[in-house]
């Protein structure tokens, strides 16, 4: 076992002595801390970890954390990780991206990544907003929504996130809130024992652009209101009083109160690891239609599909173990050969 | 000289495969030319459909695929058509017959038969009726009609055996191999090339044939070889003698797809090909597995060039090896996809945001493409620097016989990973390349992040005083100006000093030297540079420009290694420019020399 000769780390052990210069206030920190608490728990040692960022506020992630890190370009995080995780399976690969970098610049690799099963762990901070540009509508802010760029509001309708992930085939998908830490750390350590690619979308607040963003979401009063949490095996329950469920009518979803002859029995009992992708559908649309709760949690988890790159090295294994390994002098020399005497 | 020409669903390419190799391995020097349209399959018998593959195989040595043809091989009005300017007069000139009925003729929008207007009088014509000479020898095989047409280019192949003397047996074993699965196509192209020639043998249609001897090349074991096959070649080779994986990430583009083809079948040893979702992820995964301590390469053409060089600049910046193979086509835009052109060297040298230097090997000939791999590799990963590679169309589907290297002989390209965590610095630079370390993930106790961002010098912390940028913009630019120790001066070949120096890159270096000995021939004193390195440039370039009266500057582009040679040497260069999507002429370079010199 590796973890007999592992150091025993700290949270301390994973923070930088850069100076972190996000906004007083910014969701980005509650993040850095659960990630920072979450990475010692693994019992991975500090420099199989390569953090690997684009561009944005979220993508300065790398600088903050004392491991590897690789802060690239505008969007391209998936591909750089892709090339890198492929070459080094036995790294553990975070990539850390925000709505505009994930989404949009770079929503190509997003998903070509997502339908491989590259092995890594995206972390997708989404404040609906450009930050670091100052204030521009993203690919998932609210249709309508006035910006720098659209006084007169948006034209766009959003991307929703988790749906566009389930669409790609993603093998893990989940959605967590940078105020719920611990759900957040819970959420990050499922993704972490995942095989495949685990894109998990983390609500964010940007205080200065887009100040109450998911206030609806994480209000104290009205959380338990507005957010159902999904948990495999249960029952699909919210509510203050816990009075209120999903279920399954037809093809479609209700909500509905407790009581009056509708008991726990009747609700839909979550199941992340359903292998079809409608039911995982239904819950990431539910926050778009008046009534329903907005899920957080794991909305599926999918382990049948390989990794891509175990299938790129094991075809590299079993083509050596046919032909046996190269050999260049004889590489050189295939196909019709002559030779031209002195 | 031969060329085959038809149209693209004729199967020239491999007519004029086969034929190469069957003359290379008898042991004549060649040069080839395919020229083939961008479209899989234009409309069957038009004049944008023409494909053609010309061979130029000699008893002596062979520099280029040749100006005009001595037999020219048409399948059809269209083929004649776009081709019959480049025969020689009294050249020979053979033609299906079965495909010049009205349709054909209006197809190749002619008004009436060259066969019968004496337009071609001054050819030595043989109307041949392939389709039903292929026909009528395969008529006891049981084939449909269009199976056994698709045969007649083997016809005609086994007609040009006979007249220039040359076995079968090269391509017998070919269709052995290529239709083993399907024994009833293998007999039908057999007997097709085999009713070819016993055609021309009874009907002695030809009244001569040719017998062209061996050349004398350097003793030593050759074969055939693409650019593009040389340069996958060229990159396992690397890879073996650096003792790290090869990756390569590429999406498909053309001319260079050849390259990802032919790399995705050395998986034994040990090469990654990742076919990428565009251009942009081909390159940053490559960027990726480099990070990971791999020979990390990507290879593509002029859009997928453009589409690439935001990710130039990372590498840049975060000082990581790599390869970037730009196999230059026809621009701007989409532009020629399947012809050649010189006109990404400016791209090349500059086309990225700031100051961004980055390296330039440019292979002169097919198989240089395998030494010019080996080379950009080498400097990669020695100066922790992105290079790139312009071949281009012509080089990469165009073949010559290529001396195999003894694998012993081939240059060492050691690689340092760092391990040592004791006073561990990112962007601590070796004294004398400059590099920085390569420090790989994995490694206990080199945690450091790196990344676009400018870095501070040393400590690699990010930074953004003005005097540590101005310090790390003329390390980037004095680290790859310092590559110039470690390359080769120029040695003109011709005459050392003179009246004229030729001063070439890339695909022109056949033409100019065959030009060049010609024209010395003529008692011309003349030299001849082809540079290999085009950043740096060799040290003592402008010395040896100085040694010549006149400068001329050949390139299929606008003029732009002209145009650096001015300005940096201050020398009055000529240029000379040719932008039709095909290479030089000998010829063409002649005159020009003719009309500096005259």
């Amino acid at each position: 076992m590796t973890t007999a000769t592992l150091p025993v780390y700290t949270k301390k052990d994973f923070q930088t002595d850069q100076e972190i210069r996000w906004c007083p206030g910014c969701g980005d920190y509650a993040i850095l801390s659960a990630v920072q608490s979450v990475f010692p728990e693994l019992g991975i040692p500090r420099e199989k970890f390569v953090v690997i960022s684009g561009i944005g506020c979220s993508s300065r992630f790398p600088y903050y954390m004392n491991t590897f890190g690789f802060h690239t370009i505008h969007g391209r995080a998936p591909a750089v990780a892709t090339g890198l995780k492929i070459s080094r399976p036995d790294l553990e690969v975070w990539v850390v991206t925000g709505d505009g970098d994930s989404l949009s610049i770079g929503g190509n690799h997003t998903i070509h990544m997502l339908r491989r099963n590259v092995g890594l762990k995206v972390l997708m901070f989404n404040n609906r907003i450009y930050g670091l540009t100052k204030g521009q509508f993203s690919p998932t802010s609210e249709m309508g929504k006035k910006t720098k760029s659209t006084p007169f509001g948006s034209a766009d309708r959003p991307f929703n996130p988790i749906s566009l992930a389930i669409g790609a085939e993603a093998t893990f998908v989940a959605r967590s809130v940078d105020v719920f830490q611990q759900h957040l750390k819970e959420t990050l350590k499922k993704a972490a024992a995942h095989k495949g690619s685990a894109y998990i979308e983390i609500l964010q607040n940007c205080n200065i652009f887009n100040d109450h963003a998911w206030e609806s979401l994480t209000e104290k009063d009205a959380r338990s209101e507005h957010v159902v949490q999904l948990e495999h095996g249960k029952p699909l329950i919210y509510g203050k009083n816990r009075d209120k469920g999903i279920r399954l009518n037809g093809f479609d979803l209700e909500v509905v109160t407790l009581g009056n002859g509708i008991t726990e029995k009747d609700l839909l009992v979550h199941d992340e690891q359903h292998p079809s992708p409608e039911y995982a559908f239904m819950l990431a649309h539910m926050e778009q239609r008046p009534g329903f709760p907005a899920p957080i949690g794991v909305l599926r988890s999918w382990e049948d599909v390989p990794c891509y790159e175990d299938v790129i090295n094991s075809q590299i294994r079993d083509v050596t173990a046919k032909r046996s390994p190269g050999d260049l002098a004889k590489l050189l020399r295939a196909g019709d050969t002559w030779e031209v005497r002195a | 000289m031969i060329r085959f020409c038809g149209d693209s669903g004729d199967g020239m390419q491999i007519t004029g495969n086969q034929f190469t190799n069957t003359v290379a391995l008898y042991g004549n020097d060649i040069a080839t030319f395919p020229d083939y349209p961008a479209e899989i399959r234009a409309p069957a018998g038009t004049l944008p459909g023409v494909s053609g593959f010309q061979v130029h195989f000699s008893s002596h040595d062979v520099y280029t695929p040749g100006d005009s043809v001595d037999a020219l091989i048409a399948m059809n009005p269209a083929a004649l058509k776009t081709n019959l300017s480049d025969l020689k007069p009294n050249g020979i000139l053979i033609v299906n017959l079965d495909d010049f009925g009205e349709t054909d003729l209006r197809k190749a929008q002619m008004t009436s038969s060259p066969l019968e207007d004496h337009s071609l009088d001054a050819y030595r014509l043989f109307p041949v009726e392939l389709t039903k000479l292929t026909r009528a020898s395969l008529k006891d095989l049981g084939l449909d009609n269009k199976t056994v047409d698709r045969c007649k280019n083997f016809f005609a192949l086994g007609m040009c055996y006979w007249l220039y003397n040359r076995s079968l047996d090269t391509s017998l074993r070919w269709i052995e191999d290529k239709f083993k699965s399907k024994p009833a196509l293998a007999q039908a192209n057999r007997t097709a090339m085999q009713a070819g020639y016993s055609y021309c043998e009874a009907t002695e249609a030809f009244q001569v044939s040719y017998e062209i001897p061996p050349a004398k090349l350097a003793p030593g074991f050759y074969r055939n070889v693409s650019g593009n096959t040389a340069l996958a070649m060229g990159f396992v080779a690397a890879s073996q003698k650096a003792g790290i994986p090869l990756f390569l990430g590429s999406y498909p583009i053309t001319p260079a797809s050849d390259i990802l083809h032919e790399l995705s079948t050395y998986k034994n040893f040990g090469v990654v090909t990742f076919q990428a979702e565009d251009e942009i992820a081909a390159i940053t995964s490559a960027i990726g597995a480099a990070y990971a301590g791999s020979l990390g390469i990507t290879t593509t053409s002029g859009p997928g060039m453009a589409l690439k060089t935001e990710a130039l600049g990372l590498a840049v910046a975060v000082e990581l090896p790599l390869v970037i193979c730009d196999i230059q086509r026809g621009g701007p835009s989409t532009g020629l996809p399947t012809k050649t052109e010189q006109a990404d060297l400016l791209q090349a040298l500059f086309g990225r945001n700031s100051e961004a230097p980055i390296p330039v090997l440019a292979p002169a000939t097919p198989g240089d493409c395998f030494w010019i791999a080996l080379e950009a590799s080498r400097i990669a990963i020695k100066y922790m620097v992105p290079v790139i590679i312009l071949s281009d169309g012509y080089l990469a589907n165009g073949a010559e016989p290529w001396k195999i290297p003894d694998v012993s002989q081939l240059p060492e390209i050691p690689v340092h990973f760092e391990t040592n965590p004791v006073n561990f610095r990112p962007y601590r630079r070796n004294p004398e390349t400059l590099a920085r370390p390569w420090a790989i993930p994995g490694t206990p106790g080199l945690e450091h992040r790196i990344g676009g961002l400018e870095k501070q010098d040393v400590t690699g912390n990010i930074n953004s005083e003005p005097l540590n940028h101005e310090k790390m913009v003329r390390l980037r630019a004095e680290k790859v100006a310092g590559i110039v120790q470690d390359i080769p001066d120029v040695v003109p070949a011709g005459d050392p000093s003179g009246d004229l120096v030729i001063v070439a890159w890339g695909s022109t270096h056949g033409a100019v030297t065959a030009a060049l000995k010609a024209q010395r021939e003529k008692g011309r004193r003349i030299g001849h540079v082809h540079l290999r390195h085009l950043n740096p440039l060799p040290k003592n370039l402008g010395e040896v420009l100085g040694r010549y009266d006149k400068v001329l500057v050949p390139e299929m582009n606008m003029g732009q290694l002209v145009m650096l040679l001015r300005a940096k040497y201050l020398v009055d260069a000529h240029a000379y420019n040719k932008i039709q999507g095909k290479p030089f002429k000998k010829s063409e370079i002649e005159n020009k020399i003719e009309e500096l010199l005259d």
